[in-house]
């Protein structure tokens, strides 16, 4: 039982036995039943000294394939976007590098104003009046906001686009059953969604949500989407990317109620899909139906500027099965690194971004129109994400094209009937006209224009 | 000024801490002095809305004060005839005078023999002591 790397030796068991009286491992476990115990050898293999089990772990990683490495045009929710270095710089300073809530105000004024200037971050982009200080991802938010929902309005119908991401559709539909909610959902009209359809489903609805722009990259007409849920006396939620902000309209400004996103596409790198953060901003009139943990500014005895933790009345170590969340899980520091990456970019750099994507999507669009494929939505307006007919199953053109060193998108096919030839295409502002070079030629030799 | 601890005579109360006046086939509902001191002071009232029902041991609304948010319970059934929007405004007014301005709703009662087994006040101050 004792080795080198298990802390414990053969001494201490022996004094650990002789205080609780008895003789040895197997009197410990004398009351389990012969019947439900496990009597031969585990199946392991044998072990590894610490350098044959470096070498090993060596031989797995290099099987692992990273975005630098390849050609990415995978998107569908996750981004290879630039992260610059002073994020990491930032993030590995031991002040912040904790998982731990910082209840103790008077030893987290760091961490506090961090997140403070994270939420006015979000506030900013978003054009609502309040954030809270980070959710657990870019799903689980959209839960929270229908709890925010289903309170405000007394209702239980909750109205999802088709084109909203089907991960978000798959955990809201998840929570619905606790909850006690309804899910209907509006399907996508040529890429986007219809707002008669919308306000028709949206009657009442406690809240609505809808992406912009879309699972599709396409762009919806969302101050329409926005008043069909408001003229419906249900909440107009948005779910939209932070980096495309620098271009797109704030939510707060075409009348949406919360807008919630996924953080990853501002600060954080791929990294296999997880950990990353949500964000949740609301209008002030939500601010008490606020899932989680939301920082305020105050001043102490002497006058000065401090941060707390406010409203934390509503939160589970008080209000138990009442709270508005129960997602414990701290994802501070993940929500950090989009503040800095947001700060470092600031309002004019987040638009470059933005524009860089737009310019080279276009350039992408265009490229692979000349090489004869098929837009599936030409008409729509796009942003990052367009989809393009392969001619074949696109599952079988991304395994052809990945052998080839590219990742040419997503299968449209895994959530959405009658796209199964459909690619999903994501151009960063990482790409390079080279790189779409290479991937129509890819797509040409594997796809069927 | 927080107001000193009372369980006035003429009024009917629920073990929930809640407390009843009863006037024909009407009634105004608040929280006993005993609630505001535990919750501390109210900054935030979550009202009912005029024409819901309410029933007898559930929540129709809830107070909040910097230490906890707590349902408020009815100690009678019926429907809301009128919100105190002053306790919205200004939700301290329940812990300076929780039997009077300190009201929170008006019902009109759908069982008003619902009264006969709400506690009195000598009976809700044996509950206190039992705590």
């Amino acid at each position: 039982m004792s080795g080198r790397y298990l802390s414990l030796t053969e001494r201490d068991r022996e004094a650990m036995l002789a205080t609780i009286g008895v003789a040895s491992i197997e009197e410990l476990f004398a009351d389990i039943p012969e019947s439900v115990r496990f009597r031969g050898e585990l199946a392991l293999e044998p072990a590894l000294s610490e350098p044959e089990l470096v070498a090993h772990l060596e031989e797995l990683a290099a099987r692992n394939i990273h975005a630098g490495a390849e050609v990415s045009f995978l998107g569908a929710g996750m981004y290879d976007h630039y992260v610059p270095a002073i994020v990491d710089a930032i993030l590995s300073r031991g002040e912040f590098l904790t998982a731990y809530t910082p209840y103790q105000p008077e030893m987290s004024q760091g961490v506090l104003q961090a997140i403070f200037e994270y939420q006015t971050a979000i506030c900013e982009l978003t054009g609502m009046d309040v954030s809270n200080a980070s959710g657990y991802d870019g799903t689980t938010v959209a839960a929270d906001a229908c709890y925010v929902a289903k309170h405000a309005t007394g209702r239980s119908k909750i109205v999802l686009a088709e084109a909203l991401n089907p991960q978000v559709r798959q955990v809201v539909k998840t929570y619905a059953t606790g909850f006690g909610l309804e899910i209907v959902e509006v399907p996508h009209r040529g890429g986007t969604t219809d707002p008669d359809e919308l306000r028709e489903a949206a009657r009442d609805a406690a809240g609505v949500i809808f992406q912009q722009p879309n699972f599709f990259g396409c762009l919806e007409a969302v101050p329409e989407l926005a008043a069909a849920a408001n003229d419906a006396e249900a909440l107009p939620v948005v779910h939209v990317d932070p980096v495309s902000l620098g271009v797109l309209e704030a939510p707060g400004a075409y009348g949406c109620a919360l807008a919630i996103g996924e953080g990853q596409s501002a600060g954080n790198v791929l990294s296999y899909g997880g950990p990353h953060y949500g964000y949740i901003a609301a209008r002030a009139d939500y601010i008490r139906r606020m899932p989680g943990r939301i920082v305020g500014e105050t001043v102490d005895a002497a006058g000065k500027r401090g941060y707390v933790l406010t409203l934390q009345t509503r939160e589970q170590h008080i209000r138990r099965e009442k709270a508005t969340s129960n997602i414990t899980t701290n994802q501070t520091l993940l929500a950090l690194a989009g503040l800095v990456h947001l700060s470092w970019l600031g309002p004019q750099g987040l638009r470059e971004v933005g524009e860089t994507c737009l310019a080279l999507g276009q350039c992408a669009r265009k490229r692979l129109e000349r090489a004869g494929f098929e837009l599936v939505f030409p008409e729509r307006t796009t942003f990052k994400e367009f989809a393009v007919r392969v001619g074949r199953p696109a599952t079988e053109v991304i395994r052809a094209a990945r052998e080839r060193g590219v990742h040419p998108g997503y299968a449209l096919g895994r959530d959405y009937e009658g796209l199964d030839d459909a690619l999903l295409v994501c151009v960063t502002e990482k790409r390079t006209p080279e790189e779409i070079d290479r991937l129509a030629d890819v797509l040409a030799e594997v796809a069927r224009a | 000024m927080a107001a000193a601890e009372s369980y006035p005579d003429d009024l009917k109360y629920h073990s929930e801490h809640d407390w009843a006046r009863v006037d024909s086939d009407e009634a105004t509902l608040g929280i006993t002095w005993f609630a505001q001191d535990a919750l501390g002071e109210l900054v935030h009232y979550e009202p009912p809305e005029p024409g819901q029902t309410v029933t007898r041991g559930e929540p129709y609304g809830e107070v909040e004060s910097v230490k906890a948010v707590s349902d408020v319970i009815a100690p009678l059934s019926g429907e809301v005839i009128e919100v105190n929007g002053k306790i919205v405004d200004a939700p301290e007014t329940v812990n300076d005078d929780p039997y009077g301005e300190g009201w929170l709703v008006r019902i009109r009662l759908s069982d008003p023999s619902e009264a006969d087994s709400l506690l009195d006040a000598e009976a809700y101050k044996q509950v206190l002591a039992e705590q």
